[in-house]
């Protein structure tokens, strides 16, 4: 691990365009997947990891030297960036492909942002969603930690910053409770639902996003290859859920359940 | 909103007994031999009664006879909920005859009183009646049952790419037909129109039990007086909406909003000229709330505050909601204003907040709509729904602050704030005073003052909440002596036993 004096943090804060949570998802006549000529926004759980970025920066104000955001995707992604430097990142990075692509798998991302960080050695602190909420795979985050080499604190509820000893105290949450956990820098955190409300996008920030730089590249370029490995075979509804019905007396409930193959015992 | 079951406040009913407010000596209650009839003609499950052979215990009644906001209690002994117009007829025939006095009720959210009884009058349920009728998706021409909830309906037409002209805060318990009958305005006002335009043909039943069936779905129409226009806004006095005919506007593709705050009223109106000119045919809301309302609604959690920084100095705030067909089309034109907005050498506006998902527009709603709630739960609210030129809305709130100060109200004990918000794209503000308790101290403080108030302005007594049991003694601010000699005429051609409705909306 290369030693990183963490007295200034360079955060880089993955967010990715997906259908919206409120939009009722619909399963294409093809059933390869969902339509997807809908409301789309950012993954709310990439909002609260840009969220926390730019709380750490409240925080410990200077300590934090930069926060850039990045997206794979294509060019309408562009928009969940400039949401992203509305809610206070100072420059992102737009990984584009084309709009017939398919959509990248979690290696495939993880893979793209070590080649980032790679390129872009003075990031130490990485914050992402701990899931995407449209192909729900959960495992980015780990992956990158793993490709890294990095720490990792996965579900984070709450997050303490500690740059005097380069140590960041992560809250996470767990099957019946939560675990309090201390991480070296550099640290790759996943986000969870609990770990902030994400603010509105003010006016003059949303102006002042429109100026910010954003830096356009090609997966060629950072030397990876997006195409998928997985093969969807079919997606489908689930079973419609059959209602229940109304009986008028306790004979019909239980000539109901005789019909049923219910017997008294 | 109903969820809101707040306890009738016994100061409230004397201080609304003690005008005067009464059914007519001249109409009967229900009897056993009523409700005998009754039950030959309907099915058992429609029929609720204190009254032997049917026994309900009152809390089945309760509903019926008290209005959500519990100012308004009536003492009906008997419930009807009839499925087809068939036998709403045959009722309205009966009572006609036995000369007994119906209230129509829809979702009984009213504000003013009208949707429940005064005396003993027999409650008549649309609530049974539910059904869609038809739809045109080409057309867009919705026919359903009058005791359609608005929200079933909105869900019905939406997978069609539809949405309802109307569309108000009470829209998951309101029906259509109350809609109708009280010519509900709303949030879609300003871009939909009033219900006067939207609604295309009605189905009523006369206070004689004849059925009028002007069910048509014409957009062009001038054939003789246009006699469905009576019925809207009636408020169920000169008979019963049974079905409607309405026309649905195609849903927009896109919708956004942004909340903008003021640091002066004045800014009001010209931002209400750019924000017309530049937005056109894509703004749907104009909305204002001043800061009292603003600081209610944040402190009764309804939508999320924005940041100190930003409500900093702000005097009042604007929702400005857009909707459209396309939405790069429709960001472009919201961004540019908003630039414009902010980079004026003189801005109109501090600061703002745009919504970027849906969660952020409906909460953004939340602070706007959730004002009524958010009183409801500070306090007392005494309610004035009235119609006054944008210019004056400021000015109606202060007068009214002042007056209650020189009367020595202002305190924590009775009147802890006043608050004004509203429809400013339809000149429709809601100023609300509230109190610690309805007294007749406050009534009085309050009434005649603001009405008053409002015939100085030229404005509306009721701009979309209708007169009800409520507000029949203020008429008269804004309707003048002929108007109403009128509207007294016309009730008696079509209610000469004055059967329907009896109390509201005239004296």
């Amino acid at each position: 691990m290369r030693p990183t004096s963490a007295r200034f943090l360079n955060i880089l804060v993955p967010v990715k365009r997906a259908v919206d949570y409120a939009v009722k998802i619909r399963v294409n006549s093809q059933q390869t997947g969902v339509d997807l000529n809908v409301k789309h926004s950012m993954n709310p759980f990439d909002e609260i990891a840009v969220e926390e970025a730019v709380r750490i920066r409240e925080r410990i104000k200077d300590e934090v030297k930069s926060i850039r955001a990045v997206t794979i995707g294509p060019s309408k992604s562009l928009d969940t960036l400039r949401t992203a430097l509305a809610m206070g990142a100072d420059s992102a990075i737009h990984v584009e492909v084309p709009e017939s692509a398919p959509a990248p798998e979690p290696l495939g991302v993880a893979k793209t942002i070590r080649a980032l960080v790679e390129k872009n050695k003075e990031i130490d602190l990485i914050i992402l969603g701990k899931q995407a909420i449209d192909d729900d795979a959960g495992q980015t985050g780990q992956m990158l930690a793993g490709l890294l080499g990095w720490s990792q604190a996965t579900f984070a509820s709450k997050v303490d910053v500690d740059t005097k000893n380069n140590v960041v105290t992560v809250l996470r949450e767990i099957d019946g409770g939560s675990e309090e956990i201390k991480c070296k820098l550099p640290l790759v955190i996943t986000t969870d639902l609990r770990l902030n409300e994400p603010r509105y996008a003010s006016l003059p920030n949303i102006m002042k996003a429109k100026k910010k730089p954003v830096e356009k590249l090609k997966p060629e370029d950072l030397g990876v290859d997006l195409t998928p490995m997985l093969e969807t075979i079919k997606v489908a509804e689930p079973p419609k859920r059959v209602g229940g019905g109304k009986v008028e007396s306790v004979e019909e409930l239980v000539g109901k359940l005789k019909d049923a193959g219910f017997t008294a015992v | 909103m109903l969820s809101l079951a707040l306890r009738t406040s016994r100061t409230a009913l004397n201080a609304y007994r003690s005008r005067g407010i009464h059914a007519p000596a001249s109409l009967n209650a229900v009897t056993e031999t009523d409700l005998a009839h009754f039950a030959s003609i309907l099915a058992p499950s429609s029929v609720i009664s204190s009254l032997a052979p049917v026994n309900s215990p009152t809390d089945e009644l309760d509903p019926f006879n008290q209005d959500w906001m519990g100012r308004f209690k009536g003492n009906a002994n008997t419930v009807l909920k009839p499925k087809t117009v068939q036998e709403v007829s045959q009722i309205v025939k009966w009572c006609n005859e036995r000369r007994i006095g119906i209230v129509p009720q829809g979702g009984n959210t009213g504000l003013v009183g009208g949707s429940v009884p005064i005396g003993n009058e027999l409650v008549l349920s649309l609530a049974n009646m539910n059904k869609v009728r038809s739809f045109d998706p080409v057309a867009g021409i919705l026919v359903a049952d009058a005791g359609c909830i608005l929200q079933a309906l909105t869900d019905y037409v939406a997978p069609l790419d539809h949405v309802m002209p109307l569309d108000l805060g009470a829209k998951g318990s309101c029906q259509i037909g109350g809609n109708v009958a009280t010519n509900a305005g709303g949030l879609r006002l300003l871009r939909y129109g009033s219900l006067h335009g939207s609604v295309l043909g009605l189905e009523v039943v006369l206070p004689d039990g004849t059925i009028l069936d002007q069910l048509t779905t014409l957009r062009k129409d001038n054939t003789g007086y246009d006699l469905k226009q009576l019925f809207i806004g009636a408020e169920g006095t000169l008979g019963i909406i049974t079905a409607v005919s309405i026309l649905t506007p195609p849903a927009p593709q896109a919708t956004s909003n942004v909340i903008l705050a003021l640091p002066h009223f004045d800014n009001v109106l010209p931002l209400f000229q750019t924000v017309k000119r530049d937005l056109s045919e894509i703004l749907s809301a104009f909305e204002f709330l001043d800061r009292t309302a603003y600081d209610l609604a944040v402190k009764h959690g309804q939508g999320k505050a924005l940041d100190e920084s930003e409500v900093e100095g702000a005097q009042c705030f604007v929702l400005v909601e857009t909707s459209g067909g396309r939405r790069e089309h429709d960001e472009e034109k919201l961004n540019d204003l908003l630039e414009k907005l902010l980079e004026a050498d003189e801005p109109l506006i501090n600061t703002g907040v745009v919504s970027q998902n849906p969660s952020q527009f409906e909460s953004i709603w939340g602070l706007r709509e959730g004002v009524t709630e958010a009183i409801s739960k500070e306090g007392k609210a005494y309610k004035y729904d009235i119609s006054v030129p944008v210019a004056t809305f400021k000015d109606c709130v202060d007068a009214t602050r002042d007056h209650l100060e020189s009367k020595g109200l202002m305190r924590p004990d009775a009147v802890k704030y006043v608050v004004g918000y509203g429809h400013c794209g339809d000149g429709n503000l809601h100023l609300n005073v509230c109190a610690a308790a309805y007294t007749q101290e406050i009534a009085d403080a309050l009434e005649p003052f603001i009405y008053e108030l409002v015939q100085k302005h030229r404005g509306s007594v009721s701009a979309e909440h209708g007169i009800g049991a409520m507000k029949t003694h203020a008429l008269h601010y804004s309707k003048d002596a002929v108007s109403i000699g009128l509207m007294k005429q016309i009730k008696g051609i079509f209610d000469p036993n004055g059967i329907m409705n009896p109390g509201k909306v005239l004296e």
